[in-house]
């Protein structure tokens, strides 16, 4: 495939940056979207050029850590994370735009690379939960009613990729706050801290000068992992359970 | 490539988002039940002009002797002002928010649901607020009037429905509110996890995002299909 990509190159945190406009030619339709990248690295690379920087790690779609925004959309046109995004879902010819997550809690630190640290601290503001240590506990010792395990299992499923920031017109980080929230939230595990943990992670959310959901469902349809937007409500009921922190 | 950091930036303060938003839904409420009680006493023009007026004469005696003349609508109007008041500022402090965590735009953006309603919902609430103001300058306390002054509420109403403009400036007004309603009213029930309303969207997420069935989330979701909302367990059934 014959592809013009306008990749979005930035030297430092605080550096103005800009599209470039690179063409590339002998793309795969079965590599991946990162591997395609690789592959105008190479070449970058080969012609003395500063490589274009970007995040992955796994490269299976569960660590989180390669998004982009491809034409528009966060990890692009399929429902899947940017590394499990295959060129076949391009045309030949296509011009493709890509961008690093836009929010300012989320500052560029090069090309596509953001600093997501703002997810690490909302995290460690949800503190800990309470288990006994020690001896590994029976498989049985607390019964967790299975629609609760299914519901706690889906939210689990969130990987803090970050899309549903990117996505956001608001810069909220409610998608994922909520996925967090209710993963705990529905497990017996999750109970003693619960309303001490959705004030806390809340707070937490606004302090990073995060954006307020407003419900327009954008994140939830940009998460590769499908997070539905009733784990916002679930955020919204337990926060106001546990009496807005006040 | 040495570590690269960012600057750190100052922690946000202010009322929680959470709570600014639980504001907007339930002062939007208040609007909608009083929309809906307006509508009411607006319907009586079909009835005849003299319904009309004697709805317009009764809200003014309503409620007499227990309360004075006009007591039932100060009433209304301190509710529905202290409403707006809260309504607007919550809106304005979310869209300066959301300004400040976005203050950087895509050079292609995705043109949906979301990103309209963006909009839509802060300029349109601006066109309401701007028609409100309009609205009571004209039919409350009469500083502007469109067509000739008359003692008769219903002969007001008729004058200004009879000039094209007139009924252009409420057909607009009508517009946007309805486009307000539609995005406030459907994702404020989800808001605050109100019942009724978050499990008609939890059984059809499609309403709100039409042509998305096949994302998780979706209809043929199970898990949206047959959702549970986490009823609090308590450490002491464990
Ligand atoms: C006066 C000017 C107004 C402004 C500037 C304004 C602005 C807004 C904004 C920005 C939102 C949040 C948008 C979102 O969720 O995406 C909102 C929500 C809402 N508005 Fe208004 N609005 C106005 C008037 C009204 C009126 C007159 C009514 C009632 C008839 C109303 C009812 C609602 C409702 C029910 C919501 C949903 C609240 C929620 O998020 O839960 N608004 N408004
Ligand atoms: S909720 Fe979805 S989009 Fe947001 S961080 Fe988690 S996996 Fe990524
Ligand atoms: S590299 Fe791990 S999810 Fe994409």
């Amino acid at each position: 495939m014959r592809l013009a990509l306008k990749i979005w190159r930035q030297d430092r945190p605080q550096a103005k940056g800009q599209m470039v406009r690179y063409d590339i030619d002998g793309v795969s339709e079965d590599s991946s979207f990162l591997e395609m990248l690789d592959l105008l690295n190479e070449q970058l690379i080969a012609k003395g050029e500063e490589p274009v920087a970007f995040d992955s790690d796994c490269r299976e779609g569960i660590c989180g850590q390669c998004g982009v925004v491809i034409n528009g959309e966060a990890h692009g046109p399929e429902r899947t994370t940017t590394c499990q995004l295959h060129m076949r879902s391009f045309k030949d010819g296509d011009e493709i735009v890509v961008e690093p997550w836009r929010a300012d809690p989320f500052p560029v630190l090069k090309d596509l690379v953001v600093d997501r640290s703002a997810f690490d601290r909302i995290i460690q503001a949800g503190g800990f939960i309470s288990a006994n240590t020690g001896s590994a506990p029976d498989a049985h010792a607390t019964p967790v009613p299975k629609e609760h395990a299914d519901r706690a299992f889906m939210a689990a499923e969130c990987i803090g990729c970050g899309a549903c920031v990117a996505a956001c017109p608001n810069g909220s980080a409610s998608l994922f706050m909520g996925a967090k929230i209710t993963h705990l939230g529905e497990l017996p595990q999750g109970q003693p801290e619960r309303d001490a943990r959705v004030v806390s992670m809340t707070a937490q959310h606004d302090a990073e000068g995060l954006g307020g959901c407003t419900n327009l469902g954008e994140c939830t349809r940009a998460c590769p992992k499908g997070i539905p937007l009733n784990v916002i409500s679930q955020m919204n009921a337990d926060l106001r359970h546990a009496g807005y922190g006040r | 490539m040495a570590t690269t950091t960012a600057p750190a930036r100052e922690a946000r303060t202010g009322p929680p988002s959470i709570l600014l938003k639980t504001v907007m839904a339930v002062t939007g409420l208040v609007g909608i039940a009083y929309l809906l009680i307006h509508m009411y006493g607006n319907l009586m023009i079909l009835v005849g002009p003299e319904a009309f007026d004697e709805y317009a004469h009764h809200i003014r005696t309503f409620g007499e002797p227990m309360l004075p003349e006009k007591g039932l609508l100060w009433i209304i109007r301190v509710a529905l002002l202290a409403s707006l008041v809260l309504h607007v500022w919550a809106a304005a402090t979310m869209w300066r928010r959301a300004n400040a965590a976005r203050s950087q735009r895509y050079v292609m953006t995705r043109r949906g649901y979301g990103n309209f309603y963006a909009k839509a919902m802060r300029w349109g609430g601006l066109a309401i607020l701007t028609f409100i103001i309009f609205h009571v300058l004209h039919f409350t306390t009469q500083t502007v009037t469109i067509g000739e002054a008359h003692a008769s509420p219903a002969a007001r109403v008729l004058d200004t429905f009879s000039h094209w403009w007139g009924v252009l400036i409420y057909l607009a007004a009508m517009i946007f509110l309805g486009l307000h309603l539609l995005h406030g009213f459907w994702g404020g029930g989800h808001d605050d996890g109100a019942e009724l309303l978050a499990q008609a969207r939890r059984a059809d997420p499609v309403r709100l995002h039409p042509g998305d069935h096949h994302h998780r989330g979706g209809l043929h979701d199970p898990a949206v299909r047959h959702p549970v909302r986490a009823s609090r367990l308590r450490t002491a059934d464990l």
